[in-house]
């Protein structure tokens, strides 16, 4: 935490110092130092710079929890002309308390409406545009292919199917799904998946909306599937103690055969020494027979505060980072997908898989902690963690969250 | 001749100036006022904010609604506020084994052996070494997978418990990381007073019979009283201020099992998912009137002493 604060004041430090230097100026505020995101970025930075050489680009690059905390600061205190968020119920706070540049415009002069039309209702609040994503990415399974060939085992369809698998694996003593809920949302993720796949994409924009009480039967259906997944043990023990970097490790080393998981997290499983031939991936299996295959696909964009001083030169990078050749390049970089349609997809395998998973899918759900505003996030998250470990307590848990959720959404 | 030497004695109008007049009177309160300055600005006007803002709902960002009692009435019926506070005296009763095991660890090692200062020292250690620290080697030291716990239980066959991730043992394991700091600076502390023990009196009592136990109880134990007096203050403070360890090895988890009150504050009011400052504000209003209690009494105690003394 204080290392977080720390960061938040260097931050502000440098903004500062940087401020007065150059008249024609652009200051991004950006919140991801892993390499592979960092590159990505800087070479868009680099063809910006070339593109417009007389604009003096200054970069804050920060780190993706502190930056959670320090954007509340700089918005006000000292705003940069870009900054790097989330859309979906992640950016509503900021956009009703007037901090959000509306750039409803741009996207109307730029094309983005047509462009970027499968991410528009994310990026839309009070039918205004706010902001423009860069990058979103697919969920899924992520499987130990030479495990399931081993085995037998082909990717699950079905329910029954997974469930198949899931005993067989679970008989030859490896458990089928790894999970690290220390930090909560990835016990969101499966059950995000679970409710769009049992009740469909409208259900989960009606809970996350607090148009549903999660005491209704739909959602308790939800629970009674997953129930069915933690009572013969299929994910592994102690999940509440590891982080989701964390619970790579019984998946690298075979104790674990799946793992509920985005794509950025590829990357963890390369480090953690697997080969792209152990790997692979498979969209999460149909529950309900003929709901509308709907994806979680979170983006993440940039933004232009209220109080940013150079906002012209904002808005021409934000036109500069929407089009299909930065996009493209950038997604190739960092191994995710471009939200441009006219973009190119990166030939990696799980890109491929994800863009046709994604690109077919009937509805793109951002994320549970995104899509819901974050104090029932929060509460959600929790109640997940406590039914993973306590099933018998769910009765519990969903009058709690309808407690909490009459007051948050009121 | 003499007297026109003398200054002027008679009483009359005194013509220095007003300052001057009342120097004495003055100077230990310029002297006082930047601490008392910064004191108001920076301890006991948040104080107030902070009740302030209790009453309010406000996210930080927009304009805060006023709500009267309502946050106060939301954290009666909060469950995760009772196990916060259930948790908090947890940490007050249990923390304080840190001050008798100091105890302990400082006679054993109040004796002349050689190399005693490098064993004093590694006793010390835990305390020069960051919280944060502390909470990371125990958090690897409780893994049931990889652990030093885990590693056992399974050499005895045992399946390993997993403890901080279980909530019947999470707060217990994170006060026993606690401890091993905190006795290392309770047993300095003896340490430290156990050199101002008074060897005439121990010598007196070993004369009149007195050995071991009863040494300890009523010759050694009462010269110590400023060192325990000490020490049980730096161990309640340490215990309502349990924040690091907890951010660092559960962030309040599983399933806010093992928060206390500053953590839970902290986590409403300023952590990812939080903001609500005025929801926050009574948490922190709370703890501040358990606090309250505990500050009176240390203040009474002080006021005594200094009455004493004089």
């Amino acid at each position: 935490m204080l290392k977080s604060l720390m960061r938040t004041a260097a931050i502000l430090a440098t903004a500062a110092l940087a401020a007065p230097a150059f008249a024609n100026e652009l200051i991004i505020n950006f919140d991801d130092p892993n390499p592979a995101p960092k590159a990505g970025f800087e070479a868009a930075v680099e063809a910006f710079k070339a593109e417009y050489p007389d604009i003096s680009v200054t970069v804050n690059i920060n780190d993706r929890e502190a930056h959670k905390t320090a954007i509340r600061n700089f918005l006000s205190a000292d705003a940069p002309d870009i900054t790097a968020w989330y859309p979906g119920n992640r950016m509503a706070p900021f956009v009703n308390a007037g901090q959000f540049e509306d750039i409803s415009d741009l996207w109307e002069q730029e094309g983005l409406n047509e462009s970027f039309a499968a991410i528009k209702p994310t990026m839309t609040m009070d039918g205004k545009q706010w902001g423009v994503p860069y990058s979103y990415y697919q969920w899924g399974i992520y499987y130990r292919k030479d495990i399931f060939d081993n085995l037998g085992i082909e990717e699950p369809k079905t329910w029954d199917e997974l469930l198949a698998a899931c005993a067989k694996l679970k008989e030859n003593g490896i458990t089928p799904f790894t999970i690290g809920t220390k930090f909560l949302w990835t016990a969101a993720g499966v059950f995000d998946y679970l409710n769009l796949r049992t009740n469909g994409y409208e259900v989960h924009n009606d809970l996350t909306a607090g148009k549903i009480k999660y005491t209704d039967d739909r959602i308790r259906a939800v629970f009674d599937k997953w129930k069915e997944l933690i009572e013969p043990g299929y994910f592994i023990e102690n999940h509440a103690t590891m982080s989701w970097q964390d619970a790579v490790a019984p998946f690298a080393n075979g104790e674990a055969a799946m793992y509920v998981m985005g794509n950025f997290s590829v990357d963890a499983y390369k480090n953690a020494g697997l080969t792209y031939d152990q790997i692979d991936y498979f969209p999460f299996p149909e529950i309900t027979p003929g709901v509308p295959r709907a994806e979680e696909a979170p983006a993440d964009a940039f933004f232009i505060p209220s109080n940013a001083t150079n906002k012209e030169n904002a808005r021409k990078f934000l036109a500069f980072i929407a089009r299909p050749d930065i996009q493209s390049a950038w997604n190739e970089t960092i191994g995710q997908l471009p939200p441009n349609s006219n973009a190119t997809v990166g030939d990696d395998k799980f890109i491929q898989q994800g863009f046709e998973t994604v690109s077919t899918a009937a509805g793109l759900a951002q994320f549970y902690d995104r899509d819901a505003p974050a104090e029932m996030a929060k509460a959600g998250m929790e109640g997940f963690q406590e039914f993973m470990i306590k099933p018998d307590r769910l009765d519990a848990i969903l009058k709690r969250l309808d407690k909490i959720q009459e007051r948050v959404y009121k | 001749m003499t007297d026109a030497a003398l200054p002027v004695s008679t009483p009359g109008p005194d013509d220095r100036s007003w300052y001057k007049r009342n120097r004495l009177a003055i100077a230990p309160w310029l002297f006082l006022a930047p601490a008392m300055l910064f004191f108001v600005v920076y301890v006991i006007a948040p104080i107030f904010q902070s009740i302030w803002i209790s009453f309010f709902e406000w996210d930080g960002l927009g304009d805060a609604v006023w709500v009267g009692m309502r946050n106060y009435a939301e954290l009666i019926d909060d469950d995760r506020f009772y196990t916060s506070l259930w948790n908090n005296v947890l940490w007050l009763v249990l923390y304080m084994l840190a001050v008798p095991a100091g105890l302990f660890v400082a006679l054993f090692l109040n004796q002349t052996v050689t190399g005693m200062r490098i064993y004093k020292s590694l006793f010390f250690f835990p305390f020069v070494i960051s919280q944060v620290v502390v909470g990371l080697i125990f958090t690897w030291f409780y893994n049931p997978n990889f652990g030093v716990v885990g590693e056992i239980w399974t050499f005895f066959g045992a399946t390993p418990p997993s403890i901080l991730g279980d909530e019947r043992f999470v707060t217990y394991g994170i006060i026993f990381a606690g401890l091993w700091p905190q006795i290392a600076y309770c047993m300095i502390l003896y340490l430290t007073g156990l050199n101002n023990v008074n060897p005439e009196q121990i010598e007196a009592g070993r004369l009149d019979g007195a050995k071991g136990w009863n040494m300890l109880w009523h010759v050694v134990l009462p010269q110590l009283r400023p060192a325990t007096f000490i020490a049980i203050v730096v161990t309640v403070i340490g215990a309502l201020r349990s924040f690091d360890m907890i951010a660092i090895m559960t962030q309040g988890g599983p399933y806010g099992s093992s928060n206390v009150l500053a953590y839970y504050m902290f986590e409403t009011a300023l952590s990812e998912y939080g903001f609500r400052m005025g929801y926050g504000s009574a948490i922190a209003t709370v703890l501040f009137l358990i606090m309250l209690v505990y500050i009176s009494y240390f203040l009474y105690r002080m006021y005594l002493d200094e009455k004493d003394a004089r």
